[in-house]
């Protein structure tokens, strides 16, 4: 179990140092000054030198990556004359055009996203599920039927057509809510919760579809095999044979697909924090996308692979605790 | 189809079960059909048979003849909404078509068990061996689950797995292709069932490991008296365990006697044809193995008349006439060999002389 965890987290440094290099390249490789990009829109010359001097832009591209690189383990300081701007570690660079640490920015908006994705989660999980094992246990039933309506309506409705339209229906037009922002948990969990609801809602509707379609059917294929028909072979109830020995092979699937679905969904929910304007990763992401604040886009894409890494490590070691077939390799 | 009458009629009263249930296990025109988009499938197709505990019934024939389903049927494992079964069956004198499913469920696995064909698939691959076995137990018994436990440690022990114990805590996967039939036969002897159903338990075995496993269930049949339903399309198995013989084609019964009655005198075309086509290592190669002309019908469109009547090579020397009828299981006359056992029975349109000339002639020198 050691050698394999370091092995996985190895892997998954590695991979998170090739997302960074390309990443980081890309401005390189970009047309246009970046000096000018970094420096923010319409810059003074005087500005574009400062942040040359700043970013240590005349050094060798190797250089400036090794800093950054450096930057997230050390922390580093940009020098600019006597104008010292430390940056502590995990330093994931540093925004001049806002005057704004990146990592404090990501970290700020952090718990907007986890809040989203985990609620969301919740949600799609329960429902997804749950409409997936009544469908595949008694496929061709109205309940199945019933389900796969609405699964069909979940997988076809783009997200931001449900987030939009209930958006206009729940706040604007009825006004049951206020209009949506975002306010912490430990501030209020109840405006939390009231804040969040149609993001999670416009969320788990559309993945609660693809699981459910997706639950239905690894619970056909389960209750068609052999060990089914020896449960039953055994006298046992209908409903432990469901239960038990459909659900514990019928579910195993979906584990791996919710741990990497919540990873994706850590690193921004980018159209739904848009729609309803909360302040999360994906709507900084956007944000800095828009205005060309290229070390946020750097921070938040690092970030939301790291994520995905993590998810993936965790899925794994999760999946060899669920099958007692799989061996740590 | 059959005129037995359909479950839970008034003819199915308890005086008249009663009488004719006098065996242990009796299936009286037993008839399962799916139906499906092509059309009907009558998998079995008016099956009858009688068994007594300690003995054991070989059914033989093809691939998709109705021998696993004639046997999920017993065990009331056929189901769904498009599938019919009609006929009667009585095990140990309590009518089963009809019945309410769970009474037919608290019998499952308890008076009556049954070992599949491929142990691998048949047991979950998530649980451990000695937690399926405990459930099987605990499903019959009101018991704890240390005692449940003891008892499938108990079963491995029994069976020939070695460290039952420790065993008992390993994955299916963990144990070899015998070791794990030999789980699934533990599993099905858990309760002591008076009926085991054993469907083809050995086909998925190595030849050395067969054997292993066929004397493991005589032992333990000698042992809890069971009566065995041995389903197989290995004559070599069946010649070696069953004190009597089906043999089935397209659901229906071609024969039906002793096994002495049916090794030394087979009646059937059909049987001649498995009969010769065993592999036999103790004579010289033979040119080609013989084999049966043709395949198995499909089961939505079985000819009418007799069933094997496209394969079998005799057929022109049957009267015409009888082309399109099905031929009666008509006893035989007895050659005497023992008076245990049903009544040596052909479904066969050729006359008894023809037949025994033909066998004589055509069949026994290539024995």
């Amino acid at each position: 179990m050691k050698g394999f965890l370091v092995r996985r987290l190895l892997g998954g440094l590695i991979v998170l140092w090739v997302v960074s290099a390309i990443t980081f390249a890309i401005f390189f490789m970009a047309p246009g000054d970046p000096a000018v990009a970094y420096a923010g829109r319409a810059p003074s010359a005087a500005a574009i030198k400062a942040t040359e001097e700043r970013l240590g832009l005349k050094e060798p591209i190797p250089v400036q990556y090794w800093r950054f690189v450096s930057g997230i383990f050390v922390g580093r300081d940009y020098v600019s004359g006597a104008n010292v701007t430390h940056c502590p570690a995990p330093c994931l660079g540093y925004s001049f055009k806002t005057n704004e640490n990146v990592s404090e920015l990501i970290g700020d908006r952090l718990p907007v996203t986890i809040s989203i994705a985990l609620g969301a989660a919740v949600l799609w999980l329960v429902a997804g599920v749950a409409a997936g094992v009544v469908s595949g246990v008694w496929p061709g039933s109205v309940w199945d039927r019933l389900a796969m309506v609405f699964a069909l309506a979940g997988v076809s409705l783009p997200i931001y057509f449900t987030a939009l339209l209930s958006q206009q229906a729940v706040v604007y037009k009825w006004r049951w809510i206020p209009a949506i922002g975002y306010t912490g948990f430990r501030d209020n969990p109840l405006i939390w919760g009231r804040n969040l609801l149609l993001p999670w809602l416009c969320i788990a509707f559309l993945y609660a579809a693809l699981y459910a379609r997706i639950t239905r059917a690894s619970m056909i294929e389960t209750m068609g095999e052999d060990y089914i028909r020896t449960a039953r072979a055994k006298g046992l109830r209908e409903r432990r044979v469901v239960l038990k020995h459909g659900l514990r092979a019928g579910l195993t699937p979906i584990i791996t697909l919710a741990g990497l679905d919540l990873g994706g969904l850590l690193g921004g929910a980018v159209i739904i924090e848009y729609v309803f304007g909360l302040p999360g990763i994906g709507k900084l992401a956007v944000d800095a996308i828009g205005g060309q604040n290229l070390p946020v886009i750097l921070g938040v894409t690092l970030v939301a692979a790291a994520f995905i890494v993590v998810a993936n490590i965790l899925v794994d070691i999760l999946y060899v605790v669920v099958d007692p077939r799989v061996r740590l390799a | 189809m059959s005129g037995s009458p359909e479950p839970g009629s008034p003819e199915a009263g308890s005086a008249e079960s009663n009488s004719e249930a006098d065996a242990f296990l009796h299936v009286d025109g037993l008839h399962v059909c799916f139906d499906t988009d092509d059309g009907v499938v009558r998998a079995v197709d008016g099956l009858s048979l009688r068994l007594d505990r300690g003995r054991t019934l070989g059914v033989v024939g093809e691939s998709g003849s109705g021998k696993t389903v004639m046997s999920l049927a017993i065990l009331g494992l056929v189901g769904g909404r498009r599938t019919s079964t009609s006929g009667r069956i009585w095990l140990d004198g309590e009518e089963l078509v009809g019945a309410k499913p769970d009474r037919v469920r608290r019998l499952r696995g308890g008076r009556m068990a049954m070992i599949f064909q491929d142990p691998l698939s048949s047991l979950h691959p998530y649980f451990t061996v000695g937690s399926q076995l405990a459930e099987a137990y605990r499903a019959h018994h009101d018991a704890g689950r240390r005692e449940a436990w003891d008892r499938s440690v108990e079963m491995l022990d029994r069976v020939g797995i070695r460290q039952p114990r420790e065993r008992a805590r390993d994955y299916p996967h963990q144990f070899s292709g015998g070791m794990r039939q030999r789980v699934m036969i533990a599993m099905a002897l858990i309760n002591d069932p008076a009926l085991l159903i054993a469907d083809e338990p050995t086909t998925a075995l190595d030849v050395t490991v067969q054997a292993e496993i066929l004397d493991l269930m005589r032992d333990l049949q000698r042992e809890f008296g069971s009566a065995i339903l041995l389903i197989t399309h290995d004559l070599g198995v069946v010649a070696e365990v069953a004190d009597d013989v089906l043999v089935m084609y397209a659901g229906q019964a071609m024969e039906y006697g002793s096994a002495g009655d049916v090794f030394s005198q087979p009646q059937h075309p059909y049987t001649w044809g498995l009969l010769t086509s065993v592999t036999r290592l103790d004579r010289a190669r033979r040119a080609r193995l013989p084999s049966i002309p043709g395949t198995p019908p499909s089961l939505i469109s079985v000819p009418a008349g007799c069933p094997f009547r496209p394969r079998c090579p005799y057929e022109p020397r049957s009267r015409p006439a009888s082309s399109s009828v099905r031929p009666e299981l008509g006893i035989v006359a007895r050659a005497g060999v023992g008076m245990e056992g049903p009544e040596h029975r052909v479904a066969c349109h050729l006359d008894a002389d023809e037949r025994r000339r033909l066998f004589g002639d055509e069949v026994a020198p290539l024995l």
